[in-house]
């Protein structure tokens, strides 16, 4: 089969790769229809993530159709049109027992401080990713679900990671009525976290980035108040004069490792890799959010240290509250908002590869040319 | 204002909001958001049909953390350890996750691999290209100069580093090499 293949940072490849067998009674092999490259992708493509393997095929958001199931399987067949969630979980262990997907203690052998995630290093598990024309799915009676048939392919796509994160994060914010929610990163999962906001009866949503062409779908999009920090000299004090000199009653990291807005936090975090990811819109959030506000972190940070400003954090009384979104126990309420008509996900959507041209989707997206938001990948046809 | 009890009104009222917002307000009520409460236990919510899954056949031997009490039942078999790369890493897995240490041994082990499979690429028909494999060829059909130039980007500040990240290496290895025969040949013509 054909499968994108990491070769070391910043370089990838297609090649003919073997195909995927059953190693489980119950797994599925589904065949990838259409995958899309995720912001934490370029963390790996980056060379960020410690236990990247050479050899290693990414990507956690696929959507396809199953190919063959392992002899424990009951609730798929093959032919089904599925969409997988990012996370590998087992079910049954004392944290998915308790709905914590994204914590699951029975997948991922290399470490117990994260659960398993498809195509994203050792760290997580060392599974093959959907960026290719088939994957190996563990634990195919819990993790895929069969896709409405009223559900377009790239709407489910967006539901296996970037929007129920996005909703995801909103929640961890403990948003009540009014509150004024300040995202950082207009990103595809600040861009459905600010949606999100929406849904939860924020009074005030405000989007922070440094890219003009995402903070205007921001506005058109998520309906929000934007502004480039790049424009401004000081993000913080211009967010607490533009709260009355409250700040915001909650925060949303939806930036993660490679941070920008602090040239020595940036170089020392994604180039040089000594720290696991660069704290800057972390930090911006805990100094603009009230005293007695919410952080919530949705992006994604590497296991080493990172200069976090904890102290700032400690005296003001934050909440912070973070993990990797349990992206299925999010799916019920999505569809109902997207059958409602209150969100229509691959409208964040700009760009389609080809899988042979997977290189490129990469790199258009790193480098953001072109006004790239969301890349996709075509892999095969329904 | 912050210096007195109550909170700042909104610039917008609920109902203006619910106008102009599709959806506004549908999740305001907790009991509506799936993760609320945080942990809810319900076992047989989720298809599994096992308490503790059926063992995945180990048919290489696999690393596994020292923080586990055992193989987990289900891993991934996507790269296994292998080479000068594989033999670090198996020391970086020998400690525990919250040293330091182990982080910074898988990341030189990741460097070392791509080292070891570039040279690897040379002796076989598909030699690893650092042109077609960055996809910098999108730059001339991707408005790669117009996305950045007069767009206030803050990461146009340190591109310039990538080249050299990407490259240096090679660059690198390659005067190395060309050094290494240098010396090898005025060894031969002193003979």
């Amino acid at each position: 089969m054909r499968a994108m293949v990491y070769r070391g940072p910043y370089k990838i490849r297609v090649e003919d790769k073997q195909m995927p067998s059953i190693e489980h009674s119950n797994d599925a092999i589904i065949r990838v229809t259409k995958a899309a490259v995720c912001g934490s992708d370029l963390h790996l493509y980056h060379g960020m993530m410690p236990d990247t393997r050479v050899g290693m095929t990414f990507g956690h958001e696929f959507v396809g159709v199953v190919h063959e199931v392992g002899a424990s399987v009951r609730s798929l067949k093959p032919g089904d049109r599925v969409m997988v969630p990012a996370n590998i979980y087992c079910g049954s262990c004392f944290y998915c027992a308790r709905g914590l997907y994204s914590n699951c203690h029975n997948v991922n052998a290399n470490a117990t401080a994260a659960g398993a995630l498809y195509g994203y290093s050792h760290t997580v598990g060392g599974y093959d990713g959907g960026q290719a024309e088939y994957v190996r799915v563990p634990f195919a009676d819990v993790g895929p679900s069969v896709i409405p048939e009223w559900l377009d392919d790239e709407d489910a796509l967006m539901m296996t990671d970037a929007l129920a994160t996005g909703y995801f994060g909103a929640q961890l914010g403990e948003i009540t009525e009014g509150d004024t929610v300040v995202v950082f990163g207009a990103g595809p999962v600040g861009l459905f976290a600010a949606k999100s906001a929406w849904f939860m009866g924020a009074g005030r949503v405000i989007v922070i980035d440094h890219l003009n062409y995402r903070l205007e779908k921001a506005r058109t999009f998520a309906h929000a108040e934007t502004y480039n920090f790049v424009e401004i000299d000081d993000i913080v004090v211009h967010l607490k004069r533009a709260t009355d000199y409250f700040g915001a009653d909650v925060a949303i990291d939806a930036v993660g490792a490679e941070a920008d807005g602090n040239v020595i936090q940036h170089v020392t975090a994604a180039k040089l890799k000594l720290q696991g990811g660069s704290p800057v819109a972390l930090n911006w959030a805990i100094d603009s959010v009230r005293k007695g506000g919410v952080i919530s972190v949705m992006g994604a940070y590497g296991p080493i240290y990172s200069a976090i400003k904890f102290g700032d954090a400690m005296n003001k009384g934050l909440t912070l509250r973070m993990n990797q979104a349990p992206m299925k126990r999010q799916w019920p309420r999505l569809l109902e908002h997207i059958k409602a008509g209150y969100l229509k996900p691959n409208e964040i959507v700009t760009h389609r590869f080809p899988l042979e041209d997977i290189a490129e989707a990469y790199h258009v997206f790193s480098a953001k040319l072109d006004g790239c938001i969301k890349p996709v990948i075509i892999v095969g046809d329904q | 204002m912050p210096y007195t009890p109550n909170k700042p009104q909104p610039p917008e009222t609920p109902e203006q909001l619910r106008a102009r917002i599709p959806g506004w307000g549908v999740d305001l009520d907790p009991k509506d958001r799936p993760s609320v409460p945080r942990e809810r236990f319900d076992p047989g919510a989720t298809g599994a049909h096992w308490e503790f899954p059926e063992r995945q056949p180990e048919t290489v031997p696999r690393e596994r953390s020292v923080e586990h009490q055992f193989l987990t039942p289900v891993f991934g078999t996507s790269a296994p350890l292998k080479w000068c790369s594989g033999r670090i890493r198996r020391m970086a897995y020998r400690l525990g996750e919250d040293r330091a240490a182990r982080w910074l041994i898988l990341l030189g082990a990741d460097r070392v691999d791509a080292w070891e499979n570039h040279l690897a690429s040379f002796i076989t028909l598909r030699p690893d290209n650092p042109v077609t494999q960055t996809g910098v060829t999108s730059e001339f059909n991707h408005h790669g100069v117009s996305s950045r130039v007069g767009q206030q980007r803050a990461d146009v500040r340190h591109h310039w580093m990538d080249p050299i990240i990407v490259a240096g290496p090679w660059v690198v290895g390659a005067g190395a090499a060309i050094a290494l025969g240098l010396k090898a040949a005025a060894r031969f013509r002193n003979r």
